[in-house]
């Protein structure tokens, strides 16, 4: 270390720069590649013990059929309407068919606390963005893609679906309902 | 034309790319004033007290914003560093100076076309353009010849590199700055090809000739869209070590370990791509995992290491200067009146503290679920790219302007406490906006009030109040950013040029660092008695960093377990 002269950054490199590393520096590397390695496997931990994941059921699906899904979904389970938009009641475990569309959440769902649903999210013509307020659980709308995700509702509330990927002049009057019943 | 020898530095600068930075520098200053003028329109409509803009209008601005901002801005004065860095600090001529101003050309008729249909509101597509939302072509055409002349500028650095070596106008490796340009050159080169693989299929999507898919569209042009911001980490981090060295002699601890952590930038900085998919249906776990982490974070500790070994190499610095008293009084004297310095350290302050926590926290596979798409997202870029990357730009600028331009910096008292002003609103409005996010507050809307929408959304009365503080942020960071453009244009424009002596004899108007720059190569002794005392200073801070990282960190995890069951 003894021949080693301190130069600035602007200063090109004489002789040989590979040369050992200062105590400080060593241990500051040292925890900061420990604490990586420690987020590094937090992410597939909570994979297998936390109760939040994006991971879901993905696959490709044409927007045509994905809102006949929805249709269909509607049909089966319908229990009303609120302002044009049908209301859906599902059972539980049922597949739950939210299309996201220019500039509308269809339909309003009405859920049971505690019970487990598989919630399916697309759009039938742009992207969307699909954020439930006041959970603040956000989820990308793709058109093209159903994204089924397992959730469960553990709060009762009157919630609504808040759209927060641009969509064009209508974005900011894009707003669905989720009904949580205890 | 002959080579001028700086009176300063000592540097042989060559009055090619002496010209090509100015005039890289210069546009970047007017694409940055374009990009502050449209901020300060979108924070009074976002505050809803005022809600200035009409939707239509609100929408195209932020387009704009974040074009000027993000890509003109930004990369035009990316190229004025390799031009710095490359030519200019390895004492050589500029390789083909032609080439130089035809890239320098098609940036800027790129830009302008692109901002032209954007104002004509032919491109409301905000700046992600995500398909299926369709832009006029010509948008599309502007960001590709941009594209290009960018390439051929950074293949022009590379050129610089490679004639230095054989004409051998240094010795021994090149500074440690070039090194860090080098690579910034090299994920620019990465980032503007990927830019080209989604903007040339696009622009035949939009021409109606082929087909896109919404989700590849949105991988490819993040590859472009967030590796561009990788290029502003590995370009600004070689600004503050430039700065360092400038205005206090600012030491590299140890060549190895920066230029290591330089190295992992390159091998795994660009996968970020990954952070905007992280709750998209196209893609799975396992790939959202190893690429939102950068491989197991190695481009975070990277950043770690930089966080660590620029204050040290400033704490030395001022050490070898004399300043040698306890922890900290290289700090307390510290030369916070120079513009170059305040910016350096302000930007280290956020960068490090407010977007790079952030920034891995939200990044974080699960928890983006609770960030994505909301106001966290822009509060923590704002504290990456404008509080790090662009104030580390604007120190550098008040260095170039009486280094390079020849110009005393004008409105000297204002650029003293430009940094502050500006670094104080970005960081304020960025916290705002990532406290008002975390409630769910959406990013990218005009009207949170939901007075149009079928079904209300009734936010808490404290995201009114984090609204209020966001705007008084940005109406800081706006006074601080148009103090920045005024200095520039007066100092370049309507100051007379300096002479050699002139720069010597000092006067009002230049930075303590060109007046009298401070040592930048040591004696062995002094190395060596600096070495034994190490940094017992920077240690406390990066301590005090490591806290604050480790409690957001668990905190987020906190929130998140809290929420329905998802999976």
């Amino acid at each position: 270390m003894s021949e080693e002269k301190f130069h600035s950054a602007l200063v090109p490199a004489q002789g040989v720069w590979w040369r050992p590393v200062g105590a400080q520096e060593k241990r500051w590397i040292q925890i900061s590649f420990v604490w990586c390695m420690l987020m590094f496997a937090m992410m597939p931990l909570w994979h297998w013990k936390g109760g939040q994941n994006p991971s879901g059921i993905r696959g490709r699906v044409v927007p045509k059929d994905y809102r006949q899904r929805t249709e269909r979904f509607i049909q089966d389970y319908k229990v009303g309407e609120e302002k044009g938009i049908p209301v859906v009641a599902p059972p539980a475990g049922a597949d739950i068919y939210v299309e996201a569309s220019m500039w509308m959440w269809r339909p309003i769902l009405h859920l049971k606390q505690g019970t487990t649903y598989v919630l399916h999210l697309s759009s039938f013509d742009i992207n969307h963005g699909f954020s439930l307020y006041p959970m603040n659980i956000n989820f990308q709308v793709v058109p093209g893609y159903d994204y089924g995700l397992k959730v469960t509702p553990n709060q009762a509330g009157d919630m609504r679906i808040i759209c927060n990927e641009f969509c064009g002049v209508g974005h900011h009057i894009m707003t669905g309902k989720i009904l949580v019943e205890k | 034309m002959s080579m001028r020898t700086c009176p300063v530095t000592g540097l042989k600068v060559c009055p090619d790319a002496e010209a090509l930075v100015r005039w890289h520098a210069v546009t970047a200053v007017v694409h940055f004033l374009i990009g502050v003028s449209a901020a300060i329109l979108l924070v009074l409509t976002r505050w809803q007290a005022v809600h200035l803009l009409p939707s239509d209008w609100y929408y195209r601005i932020l387009t704009a914003h974040g074009l000027n901002m993000l890509i003109f801005f930004i990369i035009f004065f990316e190229m004025a560093v390799l031009h710095f860095a490359g030519p200019i600090l390895l004492n050589c001529r500029q390789p083909a100076a032609k080439l130089g101003w035809l890239a320098y050309v098609l940036m800027l008729i790129g830009a302008c076309t692109t901002n032209g249909f954007v104002f004509a509101g032919k491109a409301d597509v905000l700046f992600t353009s995500y398909v299926p939302l369709k832009a006029h072509p010509a948008y599309y055409l502007g960001i590709i010849l941009f594209a290009v002349g960018a390439l051929l500028d950074t293949s022009l650095f590379f050129a610089a590199l490679v004639k230095a070596k054989k004409e051998k106008t240094y010795t021994g490796s090149v500074p440690l700055v070039t090194y860090g340009a080098l690579t910034a050159a090299i994920i620019a080169v990465i980032t503007l090809i990927h830019g080209a693989m989604v903007y040339v299929p696009t622009f035949l999507w939009s021409l109606g000739l082929m087909q896109m898919d919404p989700e590849v569209y949105r991988m490819v042009w993040w590859a472009l869209g967030h590796s561009s911001q990788q290029i502003n980490v590995a370009a600004h981090v070689a600004c503050w070590y430039l700065l360092a060295g400038l205005t206090v002699g600012g030491v590299v601890l140890n060549e190895k370990v920066s230029r290591g952590a330089f190295f992992l930038y390159v091998l795994f900085i660009s996968m970020a791509s990954a952070h905007h998919l992280l709750v998209d249906p196209g893609v799975g776990p396992a790939w959202k995992v190893w690429n939102t982490s950068y491989a197991m974070y190695l481009a975070v500790l990277a950043s770690m290491v930089h966080g660590f070994t620029v204050p040290a190499g400033i704490e030395t610095g001022q050490r070898l200067r004399g300043f040698n008293q306890g922890r900290f009084q290289w700090l307390t004297k510290a030369p916070w009146g120079d513009p170059g310095f305040a910016a350096l350290w302000v930007s280290l302050v956020i960068f490090g503290f407010g977007g790079g926590i952030t920034g891995v926290v939200i990044g974080t596979e699960q928890i983006n679920i609770i960030a994505h798409n909301t106001l966290r997202i822009p509060g923590h870029f704002h504290m990456t790219v404008v509080g790090g990357t662009a104030l580390c730009f604007m120190g550098v600028t008040y260095y170039l302007l009486p280094l390079i331009f020849r110009r005393r910096v004008a409105f000297y008292k204002l650029a003293q406490i430009q940094p502050y002003v500006f670094g104080a609103g970005i960081s304020l409005m960025g916290i705002a906006m990532t406290y008002a996010g975390s409630f769910g507050v959406p990013r990218r809307h005009w009207d949170i009030s939901f007075t149009q929408a079928p079904f209300g959304v009734q936010f808490p009365t404290t995201v009114d109040l984090f609204m209020a503080a966001m705007a008084m942020g940005g109406l800081l960071a706006f006074l601080g950013g148009i103090s920045y453009c005024l200095i520039a244009v007066v100092s370049v424009f309507f100051r007379p040029a300096l002479s050699d002596d002139d720069l010597k004899r000092g006067g009002p108007g230049l930075p303590p660092g060109v007046v009298r720059l401070p040592s930048q190569t040591h004696t062995a002794e002094a190395s060596e008695a600096a070495h034994r005392q190490g940094n017992p200073g920077t240690v406390v801070l990066v301590g005090v960093f490591f806290v604050c990282f480790i409690l957001y960190y668990f905190t987020n995890w906190k929130i998140l377990s809290l929420l329905w069951k998802v999976g």
